[in-house]
């Protein structure tokens, strides 16, 4: 009963460490993120525009709702940092000299903030920093519209509004070659002509105020000054990717603990069961002196709540710390300054009360039975077990089995209920272990496709705006390069009826080869020459079907808007667009053959050549690396998801064990008597152990590829809960984790059948036959 | 120790001793009390012969019948079968030795639930050397009518002929019974006894029966009476009498 009871226990200890764990992570981020946006006053909404005049700024403070302006300058730069041969690429964001900073506010790290009136100084991002190991007093370079410029690094700092800090288009962090840093306004106002000017602003709200009646005031007041549409914190980038992160956590906290606590009330009936029906006299003894059913019932139920309560304690206890690494990795992966821990009571009261009813309700029945038996009833042995011919013998395999296979086949049988819900907690074992395994198999997969499939190229660049097409003369004369194509990409909002959505319309090359769309069977499609080809999420979002037509309305520029017919769909796993023609696109501009940006087919050898020309060509805003996006991917994989991984496996590892240790475990008390007659009748011990464990392998071989399907459509959950315009995730596994899932419930359960067979050394074969069944 | 399979047939020569015991004995250890079971027994058990081995609870009749079966091993003392020394057998070379020589017969039936009345049958011939047919098996006890029939099926001395087919259908050595009738009404009793004898004479094989009845030693070709770990009194019945001559 021992190890029974602590098999139970540690299955119950899962499912209340998972529960604990998730919520405890997410109440520590929920907690850190609030108090890190109020200490450092996040914004609530946020702008960017072409130019406005700071004198726009009391117009927007002047808005009802709006509590405090914040007008900036910020600009996506070329970086130079010593000794680094790969293209950098970096925001500068601006901040008041004079300390009267009012939203955003950096959380310093190291060094100070940039001093009144120096033009060179700026603050870096502690993970930019760190990447480069740049210390205050270090120089890098940038260029700044054009023209490079020394910039003195005067302090690291951490910023609310990049907390995931990632390039733009960017999906995994690479703090080496993308850096946010801070400088003084006067002197990034200058460098860009922006002075007395802003380009981008901040608002934070009055309590209570409606976020979307401020925004619709906003947006007409900047769209004079080329504004590109504001947003609402919920839209902010790194805003947005937390509260995903967010709300996963929260799904999974949800999903894991109930298939944990299922299967332990399963276990805790099978137990009792057993356990009552061995002490059937003993229950009718305590009745004859008068114990009430109440008091019958009590009993078991205190041994049930005293497993339970075990495996609480040791949930609760091993929750909290697994929950603080974890929190402890995200609080690293999104460089949140401080971690605050919250320890939700009320969360484990509803963790203790959750669990304790499930152990009581997988017992009340078994425990019921025991309570309603009438002593006389009681005193009589249970009736003997009635079997019947399986009905796998039944189909004419009968004469191929052994007697030992028989005897297998119709205990599986006799106990039909039982033997299914044991062979359900195996396959939730193999289940949960493809969960640990299914994010990174999908996200590879993801990338696979638009690193392999889709984006083709070896490095991407974009010019600091629209550029004449002859740049792409220049890029293709450069030493090296094999093959160039060009795309131009617009701001726009998409409307349909009700719906609308920002985001942008990128005109690539018609057949181009490093930059293809894939439709959903992922085969490259043929651009169309007019109309708008939409990522299918997208079209989704905005209820648009092929050959419905389309409001487009172009935030830059002449701010056309005109409608446009959806020709196409395409299959995008990252983040959602539109895609047409490019001289389609420059038509509908009303502008003539310009370029945002190219993508470069090189030769790798000249790769230092080209960066250190890409470095000096002052209209290059930025260079994106295919084969650094699909390492960076790698790494964020292995930081965050190893440890889910190993959670989940040593979590599943823990049911398989449970669910076989315990099945075959009460099989051995269910048939010891018959074991030790087979073996004073001159059956070996591996012969017997057949007997006994023969049952459960066939039980775990049936359960493989349920758990397997199960798994499946666990992932299936998971990537359902994935869909997002920043992400679909796709049910992709990997055949080597179907492989690892079997291997991690087979190994657990050879390991649990090997304990349960070295007590069939230990049949009294004597006693067996001293005693009536 | 390997216990070699083949050995010299027992079933020939009818003075030979199947089983010889010098000074057995047999000490448990209950907690801190040593209970001494067997005080050095010395016993010879013939070829074809029907022993009935009597005595009280504790007299340690079941000690021996268990030595001799192969179910346990003597504190000290030896005993023979045949030409082996069963008091140094291992585990491995015990369960050969009861598998392919000794029949049991126990108080509780101790048949498989989950198999029939047939099946319980084979399950000992699938893994013996010479078996009977599980059929011929159970006509010996007359209940080839009832082989499809799960013990749960059958009443307690049907159960009991069953076990007894079980134990004869490899043709052993001997035959142990532990007990045969004592979960038997007289009637029923009887039956199991007269497929007892019925097995000793017609295929000779060496029957010990141990009970408390002194009854059934009027069958027996010898009867020996334990007390207190020993050997008391050696009767050999000038009449033996038939199963059906009996009463209690």
């Amino acid at each position: 009963m021992k190890g029974q009871a602590f098999a139970i226990a540690a299955v119950i200890l899962c499912g209340v460490a998972t529960y604990v764990m998730f919520l405890t992570t997410l109440d520590a981020l929920k907690l850190t993120r609030a108090t890190y946006y109020a200490e450092n006053r996040f914004g609530d909404v946020f702008a960017s525009l072409k130019r406005a005049p700071e004198s726009l700024r009391a117009r927007i403070a002047a808005i009802p709702g709006v509590a405090q302006v914040d007008t900036r300058v910020v600009a996506d730069v070329n970086l130079d940092v010593a000794e680094f041969v790969e293209p950098v690429t970096g925001r500068l964001i601006s901040i008041s000299e004079d300390g009267e900073h009012a939203l955003n506010l950096l959380h310093l790290r190291a060094g100070r903030l940039v001093a009144p009136g120096r033009e060179d100084e700026v603050v870096v991002s502690e993970a930019f920093a760190e990447a480069h190991g740049l210390q205050p007093g270090d120089n890098l370079h940038a260029i700044l519209n054009g023209r490079r410029k020394q910039l003195t690094l005067v302090g690291t700092a951490l910023s609310p509004e990049y907390i995931h800090q990632l390039r733009p288009g960017g999906v995994f962090p690479d703090y080496q070659r993308y850096g946010v840093m801070w400088m003084g306004r006067v002197a990034l106002a200058k460098a860009y002509d922006l002075e007395g000017a802003f380009n981008d602003v901040v608002l934070s709200l009055q309590s209570g105020a409606n976020t979307q009646s401020v925004i619709d005031e906003l947006d007409p007041l900047l769209e004079t000054y080329g504004g590109y549409g504001a947003i609402d914190r919920t839209d902010q980038r790194s805003h947005r990717f937390l509260s995903e992160e967010f709300r996963q956590l929260e799904h999974l906290s949800n999903m894991f603990p109930s298939l944990f606590l299922g299967v332990a009330a399963f276990l805790l009936n099978v137990v009792t069961s057993r356990l009552i029906g061995m002490q059937r006299e003993q229950i009718a003894a305590l009745k004859a002196f008068g114990y009430g059913n109440g008091a019958v019932m009590w009993h078991y139920l205190k041994l049930v709540l005293v497993i339970a309560g075990a495996g609480i304690i040791g949930g609760i206890a091993f929750g909290v710390w697994l929950g603080e690494q974890l929190a402890g990795i995200y609080t690293e992966f999104f460089r949140l300054p401080y971690l605050r821990l919250a320890l939700d009571t009320q969360m484990l009261v509803v963790a203790t009360l959750i669990s304790s009813a499930a152990a009581v309700a997988g017992t009340l029945f078994a425990v019921s039975r025991a309570a309603r038996l009438r002593p006389a009833e009681a005193m009589r042995p249970e009736a003997p077990v009635r079997y019947r011919v399986s009905l796998i013998e039944r189909l004419g395999l009968r004469r191929w089995l052994g007697q030992p296979t028989r005897m297998i086949l119709r205990h599986i049988q006799r106990r039909p209920v039982k033997s299914l819900l044991t062979i359900i907690g195996i396959a939730v074992a193999a289940g949960i272990t493809m969960t640990g395994r299914f994010q990174n198999d999908t996200v590879r997969y993801m990338v696979d496709v638009q690193y392999g499939m889709a984006q083709r190229e070896d490095l991407s660049l974009v010019f600091i705006e629209p550029t004449s097409r002859k740049a792409q003369f220049a890029l293709q004369s450069l030493p090296g390069v094999l093959h160039t194509e060009v795309f131009r990409s617009v701001p726009v909002r998409l409307r349909h009826e009700q719906r609308s959505y920002r985001t942008g319309i990128r005109g690539v090359e018609p057949s181009g080869d490093l930059q293809r769309l894939l439709n959903v069977n992922l085969q490259p499609v043929d651009l169309p020459v007019e109309g708008v080809v939409l990522t299918d999420f997208l079209a989704t979002m905005l209820e648009v079907r092929v050959g419905d037509s389309l409001m487009v309305e172009v935030l830059e520029g002449s701010r056309p808007v005109r409608e446009v017919t959806v020709a196409a769909l395409v299959k995008e796993y990252l983040g959602v667009s539109g895609y047409m023609d490019l001289t389609a696109l420059n038509r509908f501009m009303g502008e003539g053959p310009a370029i945002s940006g190219a993508y470069l087919a090189v030769d790798k050898q000249a790769l230092p050549e080209i960066y250190a020309a890409l470095k000096v060509m002052p209209r290059v805003a930025g260079v994106t690396l295919r084969e650094q996006e699909i390492k960076n991917f790698n790494k964020t994989m292995a930081e965050t998801m190893l440890f889910f991984t190993y959670v989940a496996t040593l979590f599943a590892m823990v049911i398989a064990f449970g669910v076989v240790y315990n099945s075959a475990r009460i099989a051995l008390m269910e048939r010891g008597r018959e074991l030790a007659s087979l073996r004073v009748l001159g059956f070996t011990r591996a012969e017997i152990s057949y007997i006994l464990l023969g049952e459960l392998a066939a039980l775990t071989l049936v359960a493989l590829p349920l758990g397997l399907l199960m798994g499946r459509a666990l992932c299936d959950m998971i990537a359902q809960n994935l869909q997002t315009d920043l992400y679909r995730v796709p049910l992709i596994l990997d055949p080597a984790t179907y492989a690892f899932a079997a291997t991690v419930v087979l190994v657990s359960a050879v390991l649990s059948g090997l304990l349960v067979r070295r007590r069939l050394d230990e049949l009294d074969l004597i006693a067996v036959l001293k005693t009536r069944e | 120790m390997a216990y070699a399979s083949g050995d010299a047939p027992l079933n020939q020569d009818p003075h030979r001793a199947v089983f010889q015991a010098r000074g057995l004995c047999k000490v448990y250890q209950m907690g801190e009390v040593a209970v001494q079971a067997l005080r050095g027994v010395d016993l010879d058990l013939h070829q074809g012969e029907f022993v009935v081995f009597l005595g009280p609870s504790g007299s340690g009749k079941s000690t021996l019948l268990n030595i001799l079966g192969g179910l346990d091993t003597p504190t000290s003392g030896t005993v023979r079968y045949a030409d082996h020394d069963l008091s140094v057998y291992d585990d491995a070379s015990l369960t050969r030795y009861r598998r392919e020589h000794v029949g049991f017969v126990f108080q509780f039936y101790n048949l498989i639930p989950s198999l029939t009345a047939r099946e319980n049958v084979a399950l000992v011939t699938e893994i013996a050397a010479d078996p009977m047919t599980p059929e011929e098996a159970l006509a010996l006890v007359d209940l080839a009518e009832r082989m499809n029939h799960f013990p749960a099926q059958l009443s307690g001395g049907e159960q009991q002929r069953v076990a007894i087919a079980r134990a004869v259908a490899k043709r052993p050595a001997v035959l142990l019974c532990d007990e045969p009738t004592g979960a038997l009404d007289v009637a029923t009793g009887i039956k199991v006894l007269e497929a007892i004898a019925r097995i000793n004479r017609d295929l000779g094989t060496t029957t010990a029966v141990i009970t408390h009845n002194a009854v059934i030693g009027d069958m027996a070709d010898r009867v020996i009476h334990l007390s207190n770990g020993l050997v008391s009194i050696v009767e050999c019945p000038a009449h033996k009498k038939a199963p059906r001559e009996l009463s209690w």
